[in-house]
């Protein structure tokens, strides 16, 4: 059954809480009052504070490292390279294609050559740059459309993947047609808490390692594989993570800070500036996209064509997934029954890409969406009717073939949306018109538009990969404790885990451990697959539990454990002989269960592309109000309105939290979020030169969501982090080409390009 | 201890001349951006912010005008108070379009003119109106124009064991405004600017331009041609053309010298440009 | 210049108490001096820069970015960080901090500390500040998890909710 539900700006906060309140998290208290422990406020005795030397070249070839004059300065008591690794040197997300130091060949610029330990940052950083390097600089290769024919810059070859998408007869074309080619640049994460850990050398030989990470096993793994050590000895705790979107998914600091911690026997803190939290974290590919589209005059979608071209940078990070998702979703929410589909996933020595939220679907939403406004035009029908028509369902078939077993109310989420109330007029103040607080903008100079657009893509993993996570739950005297690896970044997991516990057992106190490598994995926070696997694994746990009380109340008065019911906290039995509390059936008594989940099955994509590879999927679309200056080039994002498939809405207050963050980062896009790159070298990274929205560029966003349970997720739930990021960037831009009639094929968009001077 | 920290602009000076390589340090907000990068590497440091009269802004009477005369330790934010807002309006517009409250709370115009990027937001007002920069320094104090004070991209003519006292700024008769392109709405570095002074007194305007050229510049050609153009009032001036303002927006982009920069580039600047003088001077006659 | 130095000392008067710091080097940001040496990591590091206002705190009453003040240079200032501002007892929250824990504007929670500073210091100065008033107030404070519309959110509650305790 399908629930529409339109949310207030409003929603009372619950304490406690269980599926479906807006619970508070349990968190919250320590982060307002400054008293959370982010990895960057950690503090050990004796520690010395880590530093990298990065290449500033993007190609280039080491002669020679000389690291004596760093060794010289005081207070230096470290300095290491690549001569100084016993294990491999190599790391990487997949496949360990990446050097954790340069050994001779630099391929990219930030690459690092070394890493250093000192007494005091400062120092750490002197040393840095004492630090002399003779590089024989190399012409970088930074066309990816070059790089594909190009020799080798690795020994992998420059192609991460290549992937063929055919669906029925691609020469198939109907009668309108519309192409069109687009350029998204490349964004960046930009969490606000840099990279930060913290490495204990440990007595067994081993290290401990606190850390903000979107995966802490898989980060383990590595770790331990550079450092020749058994996993069980190296031993990482989550630290306070300060956001991550993807940038986390990859190791940065790990290796360097155990391995200065392991040869100086100290503790090593490292914290990233801003400027090398950019150069060390991987960016959203960048991507050229070619289009074209046939369709029937009443509008039905007859053949899709693409060519996607993504710039994965230097390493493999994820790139052989995003080019996945890219080929996979290209054409957007509609059913086409024919359809060629050519993505490339290419190395260059442009900066490295990997994860960032909507993973290669933000990518080819914007131009999918663009084609279709331009297809609804020169079909003489409504953007919006058109979406409609074709829009896919449940039963449905995706471009690779893949029947959609679960929910997608694609035809829901665009009336929703579109059924929410427009803004009022713009107060007349110059602050809230385009340019802001530059004093730019009259009235007068202001047009306001409206663009939508829709989107989807998959949740979890896909391909084949059997994803799982383990989660265990403890239940004494009434007090649950949920002990999950699952990486808390921001997104509330801890919260919904906490509801989970109380909705299954009916107790009101629900602890959540720290998550560390002492429990199995809970896999990554990426993907909007938490909620599902993590927290099916919470789930499975505290039925587990809840049915070991059943069982021990069954045995204790001789009866079938069948007969009992838990409600709400109370177990029951049919003929009332037994009607007890959980939190006080069984004192003293610990009920205990450990349970990993693992969704359903996928297959690998065969060579045509098709296959039944995706898990599951969600959708949402966006309807932008914005004002422009076409004069001037400048925007404003009013307002957003939005519906998106969440399945069942677990916590409302977290949820449109999640939906509006996503927003602005989807905003950001559009309009000003670009890491410039020049010859390889990022030219802007910094807040100053790379811009993300301010409150006063954020837009006004109001949310309705479609409830449309999905088979095989707990409580019917999907991931929400998503979507938000997917549609809401054409949107936008779709708003800014109505108000200035021009084509704006690449974001984000400049002031240049609005006002008509490109 | 390496911190000095007079409280009177004499101290001040015999401060530097101890510690020639000294860190001058007022509100910090450039200046701290290179030390935390590990750009600069300060032994010693004279900070300014507990000189009083650096912090004072009065009014003083010369040849029978008003100059309003600020202390090169004034923030942002005391730029944007009524005592300054009200005798020069477009410096009291500009403060407020820098940066963030903590900037605007730190932050002074002695800062803004001693790191003389092409894009201070204060420059261009007090290029318009050809303010006076007063030095001071072991052998006494100086006064140069705004125009001669500022040479070129982050240079000024500040000599060695200076100190920028004050600003000295014409009171106007007439309206002032500041606008200011960046790609976000708020916390941004122009990309091109325009502060636009009128003389009701007089019977003149000037420009100041931001961000359009190694240093501020001014307009005259533009600014001389338009005025003639002008209907004057004791107390209003008035377009006798209304497609006055889009041609003296082109003549003033036409005086501006951008550069292509990862910020922007020249010909969106001057199209900027000549935007923002169009306007302001629309707002100016309206 | 190949050794740093380390023998600056001097007095900070941080929320109301005075506090030693011994061996430090002169250029330490007022962040670095709270956060590594007095013990009070409320103010976070988010860009160095003065862009992302996570390190805010009070200098005499002003709402300044405490890694663009140098600590050695403000030995005669009062300085005032949230571990300051907030209420003293284990777990108590002010009225801003209520209103940010109650309207779900807490994600990540790294740009939190600065914020809640800069809405401190905007309530104080202006008690029912209109919509753009405030979202110019917490311009300087960025957040990358929320889109800022529970923090508006927050706000309007801490506005309607101080109004309430005045009765």
């Amino acid at each position: 059954m399908t629930v529409v539900s339109r949310r207030s700006t409003r929603t009372e906060p619950t304490a406690g809480g269980r599926v479906g309140d807006s619970a508070i998290r349990p968190d919250g208290v320590p982060k307002v009052r400054g008293e959370f422990a982010f990895a960057g406020d950690l503090w050990a005795e004796g520690m010395l504070w880590g530093a990298t030397l990065r290449s500033p070249h993007a190609s280039a070839i080491v002669r020679h490292v000389d690291i004596g004059p760093a060794l010289a300065i005081p207070g230096v008591r470290a300095v290491l390279t690549a001569t100084d690794l016993v294990g491999r040197n190599r790391y990487g997300l997949e496949h360990r294609d990446q050097p954790v130091f340069v050994e001779d060949v630099v391929r990219y610029s930030g690459e690092p050559m070394a890493a250093i330990a000192a007494d005091h940052p400062d120092t750490a950083r002197r040393a840095r740059d004492a630090i002399v390097v003779d590089y024989e600089v190399t012409p970088p290769l930074t066309d990816p459309e070059v790089a594909i024919d190009a020799p080798a810059i690795h020994p992998d070859g420059n192609l991460f993947r290549q992937l063929v998408v055919r669906r029925g007869d691609p020469s198939t074309r109907g009668p309108v047609v519309v192409e069109g080619t687009y350029e998204i640049g490349m964004q960046d994460q930009a969490f606000m808490g840099p990279e930060a850990g913290l490495a204990i050398p440990a007595d067994d030989g081993g290290v401990d390692l606190i850390v903000s990470t979107q995966w802490l096993h898989n980060d383990r793994d590595q770790v331990a594989e550079v450092l020749g050590l058994p996993p069980d000895k190296v031993r990482l705790t989550l630290g306070g993570v300060g956001g991550a979107f993807g940038a986390r998914e990859d190791v940065s600091l790990h290796i360097h800070s155990c391995l200065l911690a392991l040869h100086t026997g100290r503790p090593v803190k490292t914290v990233y500036s801003r400027r090398e939290s950019f150069l060390g974290h991987v960016h959203r590919h960048p991507a050229r996209i070619w289009m074209r589209h046939s369709a029937e005059p009443d509008g039905t979608i007859v053949s899709f064509e693409t060519r996607i071209v993504l710039d994965g940078g230097a390493y493999r990070s994820s790139s052989f997934h995003v080019t996945a998702n890219a080929a996979c979703f290209a054409a957007g929410p509609y059913r086409v029954p024919n359809a060629l589909v050519e993505a490339y996933g290419v190395r260059t020595n442009n900066p490295p890409c990997g994860a960032m939220r909507g993973f290669g679907a933000v990518q080819v939403a914007f131009a999918h969406e663009a084609q279709m406004d331009r297809l609804a035009d020169a079909c003489g029908v409504d953007r919006v009717e058109l979406r409609l028509h074709n829009a896919l369902a449940s039963g449905d078939e995706l471009l690779t073939g893949q029947r959609i077993e679960g929910s997608l109310p694609v035809a829901e989420v665009i009336r929703a949306c579109m059924a929410l109330p427009e803004p009022p007029p713009a107060v007349d103040d110059v602050l809230a018109r385009p340019g802001g607080a530059g004093n730019t903008t009259d009235a007068s100079s202001v047009r306001r538009e409206v663009g939508f657009a829709v989107g989807f893509k998959n949740l979890m993993y896909a391909e084949g990969y059997d994803d799982d996570s383990v989660a265990r739950c403890r239940l004494e005297d009434g007090v649950a404790t949920i002990t999950c690896a699952a990486a808390e970044v921001g997104q509330g997991f801890v919260t919904v885990a906490q509801q989970f516990a109380r909705t299954i057992l009916g107790v009101d106190d629900v602890f959540v451990d720290p998550a560390d490598t002492s429990i199995g994995s809970a896999g990554s926070t990426s993907a909007s697959r938490q909620t599902m696997v993590s927290g099916g694994a919470v789930e499975a746990a505290c039925r587990a539990v809840a049915a070991r009380v059943l069982e021990y109340v069954a045995e204790t008065h001789g009866i079938d454990p069948e007969a009992l019911t838990l409600t709400d906290g109370r177990i029951q039995s049919a003929d009332g002989r037994v009607d007890a509390v959980i939190a006080s059936v069984a004192p003293g008594i610990v009920f205990e269960a450990e349970e990993e989940f693992h969704h359903r099955v996928t297959h690998p994509l065969d060579a045509d592309g098709q296959g039944d590879a995706h898990v599951s999927f969600a959708c949402a679309a966006h309807r932008a109000v914005v004002d422009v200056d076409p004069e001037l080039g400048l925007v404003r994002v009013v307002h957003i309105a939005t519906a998106q498939d969440v399945g069942r809405v677990l916590n409302p207050l977290q949820c449109l939290g999640q939906i509006e963050g996503g927003i602005a980062q989807g905003v950001g896009l559009a309009t000003m979020e670009e890491l410039l790159v020049d010859e390889g070298r990022i030219l802007n990274p910094s807040f100053t030169d790379y811009l993300i929205p301010t409150a006063l560029d954020a837009p006004t966003v109001a949310a309705a969501y479609i409830e449309e349970p999905e088979p095989g997720a707990p409580f019917g739930a999907k991931g929400v982090g998503e979507p938000p990021t997917i549609s809401s960037t054409p949107a936008v831009v779709a708003a800014i080409r109505a108000a200035t009639g021009r084509p704006l094929t690449r974001v984000p968009v400049r002031p240049d390009d609005v006002a008509g001077l490109t | 201890m390496s911190v000095h920290r007079p409280t009177s602009i004499a101290a001040a000076l015999d401060a530097l001349a101890a510690a020639p390589e000294a860190l001058v340090l007022a509100g910090g907000t450039d200046v701290m951006v290179g030390v935390n990068e590990g750009h600069r590497r300060p032994t010693d440091v004279v900070t300014l912010t507990g000189v009083e009269e650096l912090r004072r802004t009065r009014v003083e009477r010369v040849d029978g005008h008003d100059v309003l005369v600020v202390g090169a330790g004034v923030t942002y934010t005391a730029l944007a108070a009524p005592d300054v807002a009200g005798r020069v309006p477009a410096l009291a517009i500009a403060a407020r379009t820098v940066g963030s409250p903590q900037i605007r709370n730190a932050g002074t115009i002695g800062g803004n003119l001693g790191t003389a990027s092409p894009a201070g937001d204060t420059l261009p007002v007090l290029h318009a109106l050809d303010a006076r920069v007063e030095i001071v320094g072991p052998t006494g104090s100086r006064v140069l124009p705004v125009r001669e004070f500022v040479t070129g991209p982050k240079r000024t003519a500040l000599a060695p064991g200076e100190l920028i006292a004050a600003v000295h700024i014409p009171v106007l008769r007439g309206p002032q405004d500041y606008l200011k392109v960046g790609v976000r709405n708020a916390m941004v570095i122009a990309v091109a600017s325009v502060a636009l002074v009128v003389d009701l007194d007089r019977r003149e305007l000037a420009v100041g331009l931001g961000a359009v050229g190694p240093v501020p510049l001014n307009a005259p050609d533009a600014c001389r041609w338009l005025a003639h153009r002008l209907h004057w009032d004791d107390d209003a001036v008035r377009l006798t053309d209304p497609g006055d303002a889009a041609r003296f927006g082109t003549l003033v982009a036409e005086a501006s010298r951008p550069i292509d920069d990862h910020r922007g580039r020249a010909e969106y600047r001057r199209h900027a440009v000549g935007v923002l003088a169009a306007r302001a001077l629309r707002r100016a006659t309206s | 210049m190949s050794e740093q130095v380390v023998n600056e000392q001097y007095v900070l008067q941080v929320n109301g108490e005075a506090r030693e710091v011994h061996d430090a080097w002169v250029g330490e940001s007022l962040l670095y001096v709270l956060r590594e040496r007095l013990g009070l990591p409320a103010a976070k590091g988010g860009c160095e820069q003065g862009e992302c206002g996570s390190c805010s705190v009070l200098v005499d009453g002003a709402l300044v970015c405490a890694c663009l003040v140098l600590a050695a240079a403000v030995t005669d200032t009062e300085i005032v960080t949230l571990e300051g501002l907030q209420p003293d007892e284990r777990g108590a929250l002010s009225i801003v901090q209520q209103a940010f824990v109650e309207e779900g504007a807490v994600q990540c929670g790294f740009c939190t500390p600065g914020l809640v500073m800069a809405v401190e210091d905007l309530l104080a100065r202006d008690a029912a500040p209109e919509d753009l008033t405030v979202r110019e107030a917490v311009s300087g404070n960025l957040c990358r998890c929320t889109g800022y519309g529970r923090v508006l959110a927050a706000i309007d509650r801490a506005v309607g909710a101080t109004k309430e305790a005045a009765r």
